[in-house]
């Protein structure tokens, strides 16, 4: 899998030569935006056995700080370096994320969507209406992305490595995280919260932490999806995106981090393309039946079907190279 | 009540338990309990089904609170402590029916185990290979007899197996009482020798408190059995005597004509 990864990230480094400057905005690196933000719903959903419909929220958090934090034409906020308003973002999503999790600890199925659908709607309906912070109904918008470390995210092409490096900066610290003490615990309590307890280690804080980490995951896409768009509003962070995210994961799959990428990109072309083959408006149906075919059909998702498939072909393989030895012993 | 003390009066008390009780709704299933755990006594607890062991295990641990009475670990009242400081004091225990991490690896399950109890759980970036830790989640799987499945999945292991991860895991970190939940259920007569054998190489200094229905088990890996009936504590005393009393023929086979 890990030769597959680096082959997927290599073939993602040339491919801006052969595309578009269309396809690399508006597919490529909105789909890797958006896969950011889907990883942090899958990590959570994958290693604490829980379902966060406050992702988008959390995503909100850090869309908003940067917007508030950063040039902007809406005459809020305070300018601040690029990197201190990134890392007031990140912080912010972390805690935020944090928050979540100590309200929804003791949650898991339909009692974690019903907690975190709710926090996502009150923060929806506070971003709306607050106008001293958020600017209400209009949000922020004409923020430019920084040129950082002399060259300027504007340009497209530096935009979409920024967002590739940031998305494999993402896959690599859940990785590294879920072996870690700590992620170790986040798995240990979706399977048994009570022997976790039992090897001395409070659930608690082990809860808490994983809403954390996924907050700062999710707070990744936030900024990314704010320089990219330029703007954010209470649109940004209400239940429409909270909902697409949840089908991205879906039809990606929630075994591997990847999946949540390949989710986002047959998302994205949807969500592109539908509008050529029908009309705007049949969007949702088309949307809707794939996600019907992916839970009927799939329901570990586009990457978890072809991982499963993999191992079947591997297994008819090694089966088959097992007859040949026995039919040769025999000869 | 006891018919012998069963150990020398001198030893340090690991566990004691005053008037612990525990009810559910208007049901009592533990009943105004009274126990003494000494330190390296090894204590078998029979009783039939219901009779209120699991539920005692559980107010030991901490998984249940209690309704009244107190409980001493190591000196100091833990009655309203949560499970996890309980164990820190050095408490350990194993489940009825084996409670473990089905996703994560025989080592993982290990090394939790070790990073739990050394406070080491709130690491996270993964540790080293070599890391001391990684050491002492071998050192178990070796005591566990599962060193050769240390990459397997907790979820693919057999039964027997995973009873073993369950011991593992109980005898991590330096354990001074270790609550042992019906370890032989589900064994094969083959494996069940091993399980005894594992129970008698325990450390001298190790408290135990077993709760087990094969008696051959019970009593050759304890030197004090208590006789729990109804939630209360009807007898203790040692193996032989307790075995012969009237009061666990009656329990076991009923009363005489």
């Amino acid at each position: 899998m890990s030769r597959t990864l680096l082959l997927i990230v290599v073939i993602l480094i040339i491919l801006p030569a052969f595309i578009s400057d269309f396809w690399l905005n508006q597919i490529l690196t909105r789909s890797i935006i958006l896969g950011i933000a889907a990883l942090s719903l899958t990590f959570l959903t994958t290693y604490l056995g829980v379902v966060s419909f406050a992702q988008i929220t959390l995503a909100g958090v850090a869309g908003y700080t940067i917007a508030y934090f950063s040039p902007n034409t809406t005459g809020l906020g305070i300018e601040l370096p690029w990197l201190f308003a990134v890392a007031l973002a990140l912080l912010f999503s972390t805690l935020a994320g944090a928050f979540v999790g100590a309200i929804a600890k003791k949650s898991v199925g339909i009692y974690s969507i019903m907690i975190t659908l709710a926090i996502s709607m009150a923060f929806f309906y506070f971003t709306r209406q607050n106008y001293s912070i958020f600017n209400g109904w209009t949000g922020f918008s004409g923020i430019t992305a920084p040129v950082a470390f002399g060259v300027s995210l504007e340009d497209s092409l530096v935009f979409y490595y920024a967002t590739l490096l940031s998305a494999t900066a993402a896959g690599y610290l859940v990785v590294k995280f879920t072996s870690s003490p700590l992620g170790l615990a986040v798995q240990g309590v979706k399977d048994a919260a009570r022997r976790v307890r039992a090897i001395g280690i409070p659930t608690t804080p082990v809860i808490i932490a994983a809403y954390a980490f996924s907050g700062f995951i999710a707070g990744m896409s936030g900024v990314l999806n704010v320089w990219q768009q330029e703007r954010i509003s209470s649109f940004s962070v209400g239940l429409g995106p909270t909902i697409d995210l949840l089908i991205i994961a879906v039809i990606g799959g929630m075994r591997h981090p990847l999946g949540a990428f390949i989710g986002a990109i047959t998302y994205v072309l949807i969500d592109t393309f539908v509008i050529d083959l029908f009309s705007r408006d049949r969007f949702n149906m088309i949307i809707g039946l794939v996600l019907l075919f992916i839970v009927m059909a799939a329901p570990q998702g586009i990457l978890g079907s072809f991982l499963s498939a993999q191992k079947r072909i591997r297994k008819y393989d090694n089966n088959a190279i097992k007859r040949k030895i026995k039919n040769d012993c025999e000869i | 009540m006891p018919l012998t003390d069963g150990s020398a009066s001198n030893q340090r008390v690991a566990l004691n338990l005053k008037g612990v009780t525990r009810r559910f709704g208007s049901f009592v299933a533990v009943d105004n309990l009274n126990m003494t755990i000494k330190t390296g006594e090894r204590r078998a607890i029979l009783g039939s089904n219901g009779a209120g062991k699991t539920t005692l295990f559980n107010l030991i641990t901490g998984d249940f609170p209690l309704s009244e009475g107190s409980i001493e670990i190591e000196g100091v009242e833990s009655s309203t402590l949560p499970t996890h400081k309980r164990i820190q004091a050095g408490l350990r225990r194993t489940y009825q029916h084996a409670l473990l991490f089905d996703s994560l690896s025989v080592r993982d399950t290990l090394l939790l185990a070790v990073v739990g109890i050394h406070n080491k759980w709130p690491l996270f970036y993964p540790l080293k290979k070599n890391s001391k830790y990684h050491e002492k989640a071998e050192a178990l799987a070796k005591v566990a007899g599962l060193s050769s499945k240390m990459d397997v999945l907790v979820g693919a292991l057999s039964h027997g197996q995973k009873r073993q991860l369950e011991i593992g895991i109980a005898l991590s970190g330096d354990p001074k009482i270790v609550l042992f939940d019906e370890p032989a259920a589900g064994l094969s007569p083959a494996e069940r020798p091993v399980l005894t054998e594992l129970l008698l190489s325990l450390p001298k200094k190790l408290s135990v408190i077993l709760i087990e229905h094969d008696m051959d088990i019970a009593l050759e890996t304890s030197n004090i059995v208590s006789v729990m009936h109804n939630g209360k504590h009807l007898l203790e005393g040692e193996p032989e005597e307790v075995v012969h009393s009237d009061i666990v023929r009656e329990i076991y086979v009923g009363k005489r004509q």
